[in-house]
């Protein structure tokens, strides 16, 4: 029984499976007593299957970005989880980026949190964007706080977006976030400089804005739950 | 009603026992009075066996015994010591009342099922209570004075009884009955010896004979008439500190300490029925110089072994940079504690917080002016056209409400463009920064770029602040978007005011 299951799992890890198509038509093979056992294996909780369940289950808040929002799956920024922007400076659209979300956030009642930003997030430009000024708060930390902030405020579950801003962390830190955002059902924009990129990360979706033939562009690094194209790059601003 | 009092005989000196040595081996001594009568207060079994008895004068003592060692007595730290038992206690019952300097006294009679029983119950009292370290003596009666009053004549009297508490009574010593000194005085002159003998008595006469204080004390610890004791309340912030007096060096040595503070703390905690979540260390070196360890959990929590694990952890991971001469433990922020599987069915997210409770959380760690609002303000001048909103602050405020505001008619004008290669593109109405530097940056070059501009601000003739700008979006040479002013008409001095990040 040992070996049929660990066999079976194996099948079910095989790459074939992570094209698009549903992966049990592909292997016609399979007697209907092999099939049974199969789904019996994958019922598990422990199997996750990608390409498959994890698609239809994301949650987003949509982009406003609809060149953006078709390339993540659920179409949109995804809720319960890090999404980390990794910027080369500052002032190339980085923020202007979340404004639609932010505001259609705000004006569902949710709030959104500001945890040491590096400067003030200008009241007027944010009111011009559609964001109710009345949910949005500002949060003073220093460095060692920041990360405990920003984990409460994430954890919580009463805040639509936590934005953050932390030159330096690392995994572990992120790995909290991550959690205490999927337990808080959260989104969790993480502003980090470019050279991170290189670092491995457990945030849901990594995105880079950056500029290319003088126009900022985003890439996006990682994406859970988005099988096959993986740098895509979108256009920002005209 | 079935009171439990515990007593600590030699609490004087336990309180201020080392934690760092071992077990003295020297006979050891508490000391009190002024500088120049010094007497004992209270001696170990070692120092008592060379004759050394309380009241002595020291000199006297030394005399007796030369490898005497003395502290003073410190009534902070016996205070201190029944504060953290009382609080244990309180565990056990919530009708705890600290009788004196040295007893507290519980009223168990209303635990005794779900602790199982007298027996079992004061068994429990007596394992945990060792773990403090204290000498102690254990009694149970029907009233709180008898129950003082045995627990002073001897340990582990427990009488749930009025018939038996009678008669134990009666063969307590007149020396231990908690009757005052002048009354003791009087009566041994008068023949008595023990409480049998004044109980005895016709009441009238004893009144006359003890005064009606003493007749009062004899009646309540009869059960004739009704105690009033102060009932103990748990504090609401945790606060132990421990002094060596030698400093510590070694990691092991403070780690015994910790344990201690923690297994106070986490005593502490049980009691209130709560958990902590953040709590400082502070190590107490010479001169007034301290470490200072700040320990942070992911939830409240009360459990000793794992505070202490965790908080070992922190503390090993430090550099002693000084022998440490005292150790405290501070908890302030002691939220409520949501066990873990409070219903079989529950679904809902444990750790949910309300947005005030996450605020208050908030502020209780980075201080009550961190979180604030953002609001507009009706004013041209763009460093004054926001402020920041305390956040219980109304919405209904008296200015306009924030997005009407953005869309406020403003006083700007089209002007001359300045000669730049690229003429004044058409000004958007609400093109502002998403960011807006608190400290105006000096560019050091002319923009590479000027995107829009100028959009021409000038006000504030009315209070001294007048500003004449040209503002323009700009974008510099790595592609940023800025957005930058010249003094109006002129072309040099740009000055960055924000970023459209």
């Amino acid at each position: 029984m040992f070996t049929s299951t660990s066999e079976a799992v194996a099948a079910a890890l095989d790459p074939s499976d992570f094209a698009q198509a549903p992966p049990l038509a592909r292997k016609p093979a399979r007697s209907p007593r092999e099939e049974a056992a199969l789904a019996e294996v994958l019922r598990h909780p422990g199997i996750w299957r990608r390409g498959t369940a994890a698609r239809a289950t994301v949650d987003a808040q949509p982009t406003g970005l609809a060149e953006l929002d078709t390339r993540l799956p659920g179409g949109g920024w995804p809720r319960g989880a890090l999404c980390e922007i990794l910027i080369e400076h500052d002032g190339i659209g980085e923020c202007s980026l979340l404004l639609p979300a932010l505001a259609a956030l705000t004006q569902a009642k949710q709030r959104v949190v500001f945890v040491a930003p590096p400067y003030i997030p200008y009241p007027p430009a944010l009111a011009a964007a559609g964001i109710d000024l009345s949910y949005v708060v500002h949060i003073d930390a220093n460095a060692a706080d920041t990360h405990w902030t920003a984990e409460q405020c994430l954890r919580a579950g009463c805040c639509g977006a936590v934005l953050s801003w932390m030159p330096t962390t690392d995994y572990q830190k992120l790995r909290r976030l991550q959690l205490a955002a999927e337990t808080g059902a959260a989104i969790g924009f993480m502003f980090r400089p470019l050279a991170a990129a290189k670092e491995t990360s457990p945030a849901a979706l990594r995105v880079q804005v950056s500029m290319a033939q003088g126009l900022p562009k985003i890439d996006i690094l990682k994406c859970r739950g988005k099988s096959g194209e993986t740098t895509q790059a979108v256009r920002l601003r005209a | 009603m079935l009171w439990a009092c515990l007593r600590f005989p030699r609490l004087a000196l336990d309180a201020v026992r080392d934690e760092d040595a071992s077990p003295a081996l020297k006979p050891m001594a508490v000391i009190d009075g002024p500088q120049q009568r010094r007497h004992v207060v209270l001696a170990d079994d070692r120092a008592r066996g060379a004759g050394v008895r309380p009241g002595q004068p020291l000199t006297a003592a030394q005399a007796l015994c030369p490898a005497l060692s003395t502290k003073a007595r410190d009534p902070g730290a016996e205070r201190q010591a029944i504060d953290s038992i009382a609080a244990w206690a309180y565990r056990f019952s919530a009708d705890v009342s600290i009788a004196g300097p040295d007893a507290i006294l519980l009223e168990v009679g209303a635990s005794l099922t779900l602790f199982g029983g007298l027996a079992a119950l004061l068994r429990r009292l007596r394992f945990e209570i060792a773990a403090f370290g204290f000498d102690f003596s254990l009694a149970a009666a029907a009233t709180a004075t008898a129950a003082h009053v045995l627990a002073a004549q001897a340990d582990g009297i427990a009488i749930a009884h009025a018939g038996p508490l009678a008669s134990a009574l009666g063969a307590v010593p007149l020396a231990s009955s908690g009757l005052d000194d002048d009354a003791i005085a009087a009566l041994r002159g008068m023949g008595f010896r023990k409480l049998r003998d004044l109980f005895r008595l016709p009441r009238a006469e004893l009144a006359r004979r003890v005064g009606p204080d003493a007749l009062d004390h004899l009646d309540r610890m009869r059960g004739f008439a009704a105690e009033t004791l102060v009932r103990y309340r748990p504090a609401d912030r945790f606060e132990r500190k421990l002094e060596f007096a030698s400093g510590i060096e070694s990691q092991a040595a403070l780690a015994f300490a910790l344990q201690r503070l923690v297994r106070e703390l986490a005593t502490f905690l049980v009691a209130r029925d709560g958990g902590v979540e953040r709590f400082t260390l502070v190590l107490g070196h010479e001169r007034g110089a301290t470490t200072r360890i700040d320990v942070g959990l992911l939830a409240p929590q009360r459990d000793a072994a794992s505070l202490l694990e965790l908080t070992r952890a922190r503390l090993e991971r430090i550099e002693l940079v000084a022998p440490v001469h005292a150790l405290t433990l501070r908890a302030k922020d002691l939220p409520p504690l949501c066990p873990l599987h409070a219903d079989l069915f529950e679904t809902g997210r444990r750790e949910a917080l309300d947005w005030p409770a996450l605020a208050e959380r908030l502020r209780a760690r980075l201080g009550d002016s961190a979180l604030r609002g953002l609001r507009c303000v009706a004013d041209h001048r763009p460093g004054r056209a926001w402020r920041f909103a305390p956040m219980n602050e109304t919405q209904l405020s008296r200015e306009a409400p924030s997005i009407a505001c953005a869309s406020a008619p403003r006083e700007t004008r089209s002007c001359d463009p300045i000669a730049f290669e690229k003429p004044g593109v058409e000004v958007h109405a609400q093109s502002r920064p998403f960011w807006l530097l608190e400290r105006l940056i000096r560019l050091r070059t002319t923009p590479a770029r000027l995107i829009a501009g100028p959009e021409r601000i000038e006000s504030g003739w009315w209070d001294d602040r007048d500003n004449s700008r040209d503002y323009y979006v700009i974008e510099t040479h790595l592609g940023q978007r800025g957005w930058a002013f010249v003094p109006a008409g002129d072309a040099n001095g740009w000055m960055l005011q924000g970023w459209f990040a």
